[in-house]
């Protein structure tokens, strides 16, 4: 551990320039950004970097990692040089936290090397990591509420500095160091979220970390908190510590990131200059392109109503007393052919509003109307009698009984119905036969139907649910993050799926955090914030941007983008598109959002 | 991607079963031969011979009369895993079969005692009552862990102290015992009426209960109710994730107390090829313990019926025969319940590894599998 200030070997970098930085941004109107075939300067594929001969922090080289059924990681390269910021870009799912697990000695690659600053390592646990500098600052924090930060800090590092007057003095040191405001003495439960990062990152400073893997650290902090994060970066990478960034964020990756990698699906797609490269083209980078476009259907929306909501009521009270109010004044219709898209940041209602219509969660207030059919207060069972098929957000935990046969999932959520059970009796015969019916009409690909849920790829099992789902007559689809963890080549099977319920005439209720996903799918959008629906829009007429400023609750009403924005956004979707619109930063140049 | 072949598919499965099948039984057999090993070092240490001791029990299992015993142990033993068995298909962990089935059958020894119906009436009267007792009983906890959030677990075990209580206050002279005490010192209910006894095999052995073939029709019945129909489906989807039995319309309260209510009623059964073959009242020799009993073999016959029935064989022979060892040879008694011991902790170890196993296993090779396939598609394109 250093204890006095020694300029890093990019001390050019100690004043950057303020957040949010004016030379990435991407807004619409900037067409001499957008990415060609022909334009690839600033991407480079071999994963070596191109300015510069600082040393190198962390190489990883053709780092491959199977788990039983999946690849999780193939062939990644990745070189970090000492003192930066590399930002490690992917969706949810592309393999980010398998490489960071492996990084940081919590899985061994089954092929491939680590050096760190130029040596070949091999890492057995995360205490081989620690040794050699690496730290790893999870997405959920890792502290013990009762404690103070002192006893936090020194807690399992109790031989480095003691537990005393020169551990203390040791954090405050190491605090001014780097800026981070840590007060030893203060309680963690009394802290915020931010100060528990900055304990966090302390934490692994005062192991003698020298590289620091931030998993997703802004995924818990408001805009402000975030500059301050970038702040205490900055000053990080200023002292000398590298510092491997993981996040989804564009924009933050662009703000803070020296270098930046991306992987998709598994693997590498390339390396980025963070100077040189704009939100699309990361965008494209992160995604491919792989979503529909709007534009390629007829609609097929008609006058029947087949959901009807009004004044949904769901509070709950904490256990202070405080009554929180989870839904409030929901009203929404859904007609027939119509599919109806739910736009929000996660936790602002959508998984509540889900379980409400599905009978999970007890109302206080409102109505569920199916196809003229009262459905509130029924229980879920006779909600999905009544004809409501259920894609659920976490098909682990809502859609699948992992260890049971396919066929046996074939038959939950259904148990009631033909041809699963005649009378009270189950039926196990015809459920197989139907079940390899869904399995090749619904291309689930599987070996068989007596092999568990558990041993399919999330896209696999995701059909199934679909094929199951769709298998009795349903007149309301409910489908939450569908695509979610699902590999490109399903996912377009999925949205096929979804259209083609559509075009059968039913109602669909599609909610997800993919706002490409939605504007591509839906033929409403409405916004929920808080609790409540904020905002509608019209698809053809919204940008991800406008939808994103929408979301942060700063629109409300009918938003419609400018003319101009959308036709490029479909234009760009045409060919490629961008994934990221949900940074409520994207939309901060746009004063025309919503009105 | 699959096979268009039925005959292809059907192998398949039949090879994935005839696999699963292995690993189920690879964990009890290692699970008793390690036990059986551990013994036999603690009575080598002990100074004695422990191919002797194996020796005195197998000889026991082979004669006619000690065939008797063990078949008589395993009905009750069957009963009592069963009772537990329905609970853990569910994930609930009914530890109250103990006090259950002590509160049934004190109910109905004094019922038995008090009526004398035709035998055709008063048997089933009897086992009615049990079952009702028991589960009764039982559905306390099951109503505590809905609407109060208390975990089975907790309130069993309190509810089997306090079933002792129940019984000890009401097997008193006056209430549920005669007022005069006969020769005996010990409390017991009176004799249950004559129509009351249930009917037994005379062999060479000595009578086998006939009760045997309640606890079969129970294990029959089980099996049924849990894979042929949609009760039992629920019953195990909530077992499996609760969370998905509840998106898939399971209503997993009522569930919570049907199934405590089900699994207290065997348990009433558990007491009373006892009371009806074999002692004819209730008192203070009815042999405790058979509740925790249950749960073991249970364990150990991973709540499968079939399973439970070799699991009750076996214990019933390690107690049955486990008796003689004091009388032939000096043998200490104690030794079976080491095995017993040892057996539990064993095989609960080794099933968790085998599913894992049997788990990553299965991925493993449904992924080599579709590799194959895909790779088998490929190289048609090609060379089409």
């Amino acid at each position: 551990m250093r204890s006095t200030r020694t300029p890093g070997p990019r001390s050019v970098s100690r004043f950057p320039p303020p957040w949010p930085s004016e030379r990435n941004d991407a807004p619409p109107d900037h067409q001499e950004t957008a990415i060609t075939a022909s334009d690839p300067v600033p991407l480079r594929k071999d994963g070596t970097p191109s300015a510069g001969t600082a040393t190198t922090a962390v190489e990883l080289r053709g780092i491959t990692k199977r788990f039983p059924g999946v690849v999780a990681n193939h062939d990644i390269n990745l070189t970090v040089r000492t003192g930066t910021v590399h930002a490690l870009m992917g969706e949810n799912g592309a393999g980010k936290s398998t490489l960071m697990k492996i990084l940081y000695g919590m899985q061994k690659p089954d092929e491939g090397t680590i050096a760190i600053n130029g040596e070949l390592c091999e890492f057995n646990t995360p205490g081989d990591a620690i040794e050699r500098g690496i730290g790893m600052v999870h997405q959920h924090f890792m502290l013990a509420d009762n404690l103070t930060v002192l006893e936090n800090v020194v807690l399992g590092g109790e031989k480095i500095h003691g537990i005393g007057a020169k551990a203390k003095a040791k954090i405050k040191e190491i605090s001014d160091q780097y800026g981070l405001g840590v007060r030893p003495d203060a309680l963690v439960e009394d802290l915020g979220v931010a100060d528990r990062q900055r304990v966090e990152i302390l934490k692994v400073l005062y192991r003698g970390a020298k590289i620091l893997i931030l998993d997703e650290p802004t995924a818990v902090l408001v805009p402000q908190e975030v500059d301050a994060l970038f702040d205490n970066l900055r000053e990080l990478k200023s002292e000398g510590v590298t510092v491997i960034f993981i996040s989804h964020k564009l924009h933050e990756v662009l703000a803070v990131a020296d270098a930046i990698s991306v992987i998709r699906r598994g693997t590498t797609v390339g390396d980025a200059d963070p100077k040189a490269v704009t939100a699309r083209q990361l965008a494209e980078m992160m995604v491919g392109a792989e979503l529909p476009s709007p534009e390629s259907r007829a609609s097929t929306v008609t006058t029947d109503e087949m959901l009807d909501v009004t004044d949904l009521r769901i509070a709950k009270t904490d256990a202070e007393g405080i009554e929180r109010v989870v839904l409030d004044d929901i009203s929404l219709r859904i007609h027939k052919g119509e599919i109806l898209g739910i736009a929000g940041v996660e936790g602002n209602g959508q998984a509540e509003l889900v379980e409400a219509i599905m009978g999970m969660l007890p109302l206080d207030g409102g109505t569920v109307t199916l196809d003229g059919k009262d459905l509130s207060g029924t229980l879920t069972r006779s909600r999905r009698e009544a004809g409501i098929g259920y894609i659920p957000e976490d098909r682990h935990k809502h859609g699948l009984l992992l260890e049971a046969p396919l066929w046996e999932n074939r038959i939950l959520g259904h148990v009631t119905e033909a041809p699963n059970s005649t009378g009270v009796l189950l039926n196990p015969s015809a459920a197989r036969v139907d079940t390899q019916r869904i399995v090749e009409e619904f291309d689930v690909r599987t070996p068989g139907i007596e092999v568990t849920a558990a041993s399919l790829s999330g896209g696999n099992q995701q059909k199934l649910i679909i094929g199951r789902e769709m298998s009795h007559q349903p007149k309301l689809l409910i489908a939450a993050h569908p695509t979610r963890g699902v590999d490109v080549g399903a996912q377009a099977q999925i949205w096929e799926h979804i259209r083609s319920a559509q075009r059968e005439g039913l109602a669909v209720l599609l909610i997800s955090a993919d706002l490409d996903e939605l504007i591509g799918l839906s033929d409403t959008i409405r916004v929920i914030y808080r609790g409540r629906l904020v905002a509608d829009a019209d698809p053809a007429t919204v940008t991800a941007e406008d939808l994103g400023t929408a979301m942060t609750g700063a629109a409300s009403g009918h938003i419609e983008s400018e003319p101009e924005a959308v036709a490029e956004a479909h234009a760009v979707a045409a060919e490629g598109t961008e994934a990221e619109g949900t940074d409520p930063s994207d939309t901060a140049d746009d004063p025309q959002a919503g009105e | 991607m699959t096979s268009p072949n039925p005959a292809a598919k059907r192998s398949l499965a039949q090879r994935i079963s005839v696999e699963r099948i292995v690993l189920a039984l690879a964990a009890p057999v290692l699970a008793v031969v390690l036990s059986v090993a551990i013994c036999s070092v603690l009575l080598a240490t002990s100074g004695k011979n422990p191919f002797d001791a194996w020796n005195v029990m197998i000889t026991y299992a082979t004669k006619s009369d000690g065939q008797v015993a063990i078949l008589n142990r395993s009905t009750t033993y069957y009963l009592a895993a069963a009772a537990a068995a329905f609970g853990f298909r569910m994930n609930l962990f009914n530890i109250g079969v103990e006090g259950q089935y002590k509160v049934a059958a004190l109910f109905a020894a004094y019922i038995g005692a008090q009526v004398d119906l035709p035998a055709f009436i008063q048997i089933p009267l009897l086992l009615v009552t049990a079952m009702l007792v028991g589960g009764l009983y039982a559905s306390i906890a099951g109503l505590l862990k809905v609407f109060r959030g208390v975990s089975e677990v907790i309130s069993t075990i309190m509810l089997n102290a306090i079933a002792i209580a129940i019984v000890g206050l009401l097997l008193v002279p006056g209430i549920f015992a005669p007022k005069v005490s006969g020769t005996s010192n010990s409390i017991q209910t009176e004799p249950i009426s004559r129509s009351s006894h249930f009917f037994a095999i005379q062999t060479d052995g000595g009578p086998l209960w006939g009760f045997i073939f309640i606890a079969v029709l129970v294990g029959v019945v089980f099996q049924f109710v849990l894979t042929r129909t949609r009760f039992g489906f629920d019953l195990r989807a909530t077992g499996r994730s609760e969370s998905a039995a509840t998106a898939s319309g399971v209503n997993v309260k009522r569930m919570i107390v049907i199934s405590m209510v089900v699994s207290g009623a065997i348990a009433g059964l558990i007491g009373m090829p006892e009371l009806l073959q074999n002692s004819f009242y209730y008192g203070q020799t009815f042999q405790p313990g058979l509740g925790f009993l249950g749960i073991s073999i249970a364990l150990l016959g991973r709540n499968s019926p079939i399973g439970m029935a070799f699991s009750a064989l076996l214990f019933a022979f390690l107690d049955a025969t486990g008796a003689q060892l004091p009388t032939q040879g000096g043998f200490p008694a104690e030794i079976v319940s080491v095995m017993e011991g040892t057996i539990v902790i064993c095989v609960v170890v080794a099933y968790e590894l085998v599913r894992r196993y049997g788990l990553t296993r299965q991925q493993k090779k449904v992924g080599e599998q579709l590799a194959a396939q895909l790779a088998a598609a490929e190289k048609k394109e090609v060379s089409a």
